[in-house]
């Protein structure tokens, strides 16, 4: 599904490299986690795959479903089914919630040539995901993450996730300020939408996410590459024995 | 006729003085009108229309800008349209002929010819100072509009909308209204225009609210691209009595459109908001001034401009505290998205405090869209060119919100939603 190589790419303003020769390929069906130390490069690459302009990819590609989709701006990768949970979602003063949430379903249903959602059947929807994530009411009617706390936002943006089905998923350090029930409630989010078409992409610090969501494959980040992969073993070897070891072999 | 002119007059100021000379036959008054009309148009003749060496002028250069002035055109066709809000009571003036018929009961309505033939429209036809260039052109070839009473306590269930739809040439209207004690009233002040001919249009309302009285007057400006709109709001509001001012403009070439008021009886509180749509090349100003005369008084303003292509937008906001007019508390803020390189909007706040125990304020900001906004919704499947609106949109519905009716809200977001879908 998920095909990256040899990708380079910089930080447009200032040309700082950020990754470096990156790897990837991650299949239909799969989940992988993506670990790595601060400042490896995982929310950029998570910006990137996701058509953030303020980065350039200067080498290499990335394959979706086998089409290279650098020349896509973001709305066009998220109506293509690439969806990122931000680590630190957008609170956006007068945009309304719910108006949000049925302008993306109904952009995206127009870019894929289907029909758009009727306003009964958007409600429907909404509440149903909403009432999984124990999202209340009220929050969906405040204005888009307005006054939301952090595990408010993060609830709000795997609903958004549930209502778009997206088939490739980026969670970027989905469990950062979450409390244990909150993580819960995100990680059975996650898991619901497990399903052999769709991947999923799993950057997070920790091993504890994992133990909610379990990988299928586990990649180390460092200084923008892949420095080593493995099954979710890895994960567990280096909550044990932190990143030194590798980062030494490689190195 | 051997007037003297001070000055070399532009093709403007010639075809003010030669329509003035046309309509004479035309405009209605009595001697005491037509000689006040005369000393306006010599005022106007001998220091000719202000430039920017004026001060309160200095960001709108009218003499320079008003290009050109249409000839009175009173074979032109106008027709009203439903009103803003549904249920509204609509009283119009079309191309400049006011017509009384749809008002609602328990008010006081009038023509305002006939308060210019009976000549006790004389009183109102003054400058308010030598740089009051509205109102010597409104006072000069004023021929119509509406002078209205609502009496004390009386309480207007629906708004009342008074409908100008102008579709050729010039109109000068005016509107005193009085408000009396404890009244609450909704009125809109409606400005359309049918078609992209030239047309210029002059408004002075001069409203006196009494004690108590809580009145929300909406001005929406939605003029021809070729259009010039010269508006005027005079106030003065009493003790208790609120007034709210929103003022939108979403149309016209060259606009100035001005508020002047004064707080007259302590608990007093004035609210205005400002919306600015500017697009293609046009110029737009609003001007306001605030006297707190006496103490216990506030005040809020809060305009918000979108300028794009090669707009151009001015605000100036000029905020008097008397001195002794203590615990005034006045608020004012101007915040500008800028979203072309070419489009320019200058803010002029100025507070003149002479009283010490007092809180004023303001603020000016100019930004451009958020990018981390943008992306946000990209990132959801939003195209570029529909996020920016939503964005756009978000940044002034806002404003219009506190209106709190959805009567009139939808509409309002409706008109500005269409202008930005058109422009932006």
């Amino acid at each position: 599904m998920l095909e990256i190589k040899n990708l380079h790419a910089r930080i447009a303003e200032d040309g700082t490299e950020i990754i470096r020769g990156l790897n990837l390929t991650v299949k239909a069906g799969e989940v992988a986690a993506i670990m790595g130390p601060n400042g490896s490069g995982k929310s950029t690459l998570s910006y990137i795959l996701s058509g953030r302009e303020d980065y350039e990819v200067t080498e290499g590609d990335i394959l979706y479903n086998g089409e290279s989709i650098l020349e896509l701006d973001a709305s066009e990768r998220a109506a293509k089914g690439i969806f990122l949970a931000f680590q630190y979602p957008v609170e956006i003063p007068g945009v309304a919630t719910m108006q949000f949430l049925k302008v993306a379903m109904n952009e995206q249903r127009k870019y894929r040539g289907e029909e758009e959602l009727t306003t009964p059947e958007f409600m429907r929807r909404v509440k149903e995901a909403a009432a999984e994530l124990k999202i209340s009411p009220e929050m969906l009617k405040r204005p888009l993450n307005v006054g939301f706390s952090g595990g408010e936002k993060k609830r709000a943006e795997i609903l958004q996730m549930a209502l778009l089905q997206p088939q490739l998923c980026v969670l970027d350090e989905t469990d950062s300020g979450l409390d244990i029930d909150a993580l819960k409630i995100v990680a059975d989010g996650v898991n619901a939408l497990r399903s052999p078409d769709r991947a999923v992409i799993v950057i997070t610090h920790y091993q504890r996410l994992l133990e909610y969501i379990v990988p299928d494959s586990v990649h180390v980040l460092y200084k923008g590459q892949v420095i080593k992969s493995g099954d979710k073993s890895l994960a567990l070897d280096l909550e044990a024995n932190g990143y030194a070891d590798i980062i030494g072999a490689a190195a | 006729m051997n007037i003297q002119t001070a000055i070399t007059m532009t093709a403007s100021e010639t075809a003010l003085v030669d329509a003035y000379t046309a309509q004479l036959g035309e405009l209605p008054g009595d001697g005491a009108v037509l000689s006040a009309r005369d000393a306006l148009l010599n005022a106007l003749k001998t220091e000719g229309l202000p430039t920017r060496r004026i001060e309160s002028w200095h960001y709108s250069d009218l003499r320079a800008l008003l290009r050109s002035v249409p000839a009175f055109d009173t074979a032109a066709f106008a027709e009203g349209v439903e009103p803003l809000a549904a249920g509204s009571s609509v009283v119009r003036v079309l191309n400049g002929k006011a017509d009384v018929s749809g008002a609602p009961e328990g008010i006081h309505i009038r023509r305002y010819g006939e308060s210019l033939v009976e000549g006790v429209a004389a009183a109102d036809l003054v400058e308010r100072g030598t740089d009051d260039a509205i109102g010597r052109i409104n006072g000069t070839f004023v021929r119509d509009g509406f002078e209205i009473e609502i009496p004390a306590e009386t309480v207007l269930e629906q708004p009342l909308e008074l409908q100008l739809v102008q579709s050729a040439g010039q109109s000068h209207s005016r509107f005193p209204v009085t408000f009396g004690a404890k009244s609450k009233a909704v009125v809109i002040e409606r400005h359309l225009s049918v078609n992209d001919a030239p047309s210029l249009v002059s408004v002075v309302s001069d409203l006196i609210i009494d004690e108590g009285a809580e009145i929300t007057w909406i001005i929406l400006q939605q003029q021809g691209s070729a259009d010039s709109h010269f508006g005027q709001v005079n106030f003065d509001l009493g003790a208790d009595a609120k007034l709210r001012i929103f003022v939108i403009n979403a149309g016209g070439k060259l606009v100035r459109q001005e508020v002047h008021g004064v707080t007259t009886g302590e608990g007093a509180d004035f609210q205005m908001r400002g919306i600015n749509l500017l697009g293609d090349e046009s110029h737009t100003d609003v001007t306001f001034t605030l006297g707190h005369d006496v103490p216990h008084t506030t005040s809020t303003e809060i305009i918000r401009n979108v300028v794009l292509n090669r707009a151009k937008g001015v605000f100036q906001g000029q905020i008097r505290v008397a001195p002794d007019a203590q615990k005034t508390d006045a608020r004012m803020a101007c915040n500008t998205l800028l979203l072309s390189d070419d489009a320019d909007f200058s803010a002029k706040p100025e507070l003149e405090i002479f009283a010490d125990d007092v809180q004023c304020g303001h603020g000016a900001t100019v930004i451009d869209l958020n990018p981390m906004h943008l992306y946000y919704l990209m990132a959801r499947g939003i195209p570029e060119a529909k996020a920016r609106t939503m964005l756009v949109n978000a940044f002034v519905d806002e404003i219009v919100e506190e209106l709190e009716d959805e009567a009139i809200i939808e509409p309002l977001e409706a008109i500005i939603a269409a202008w930005l879908e058109k422009h932006a």
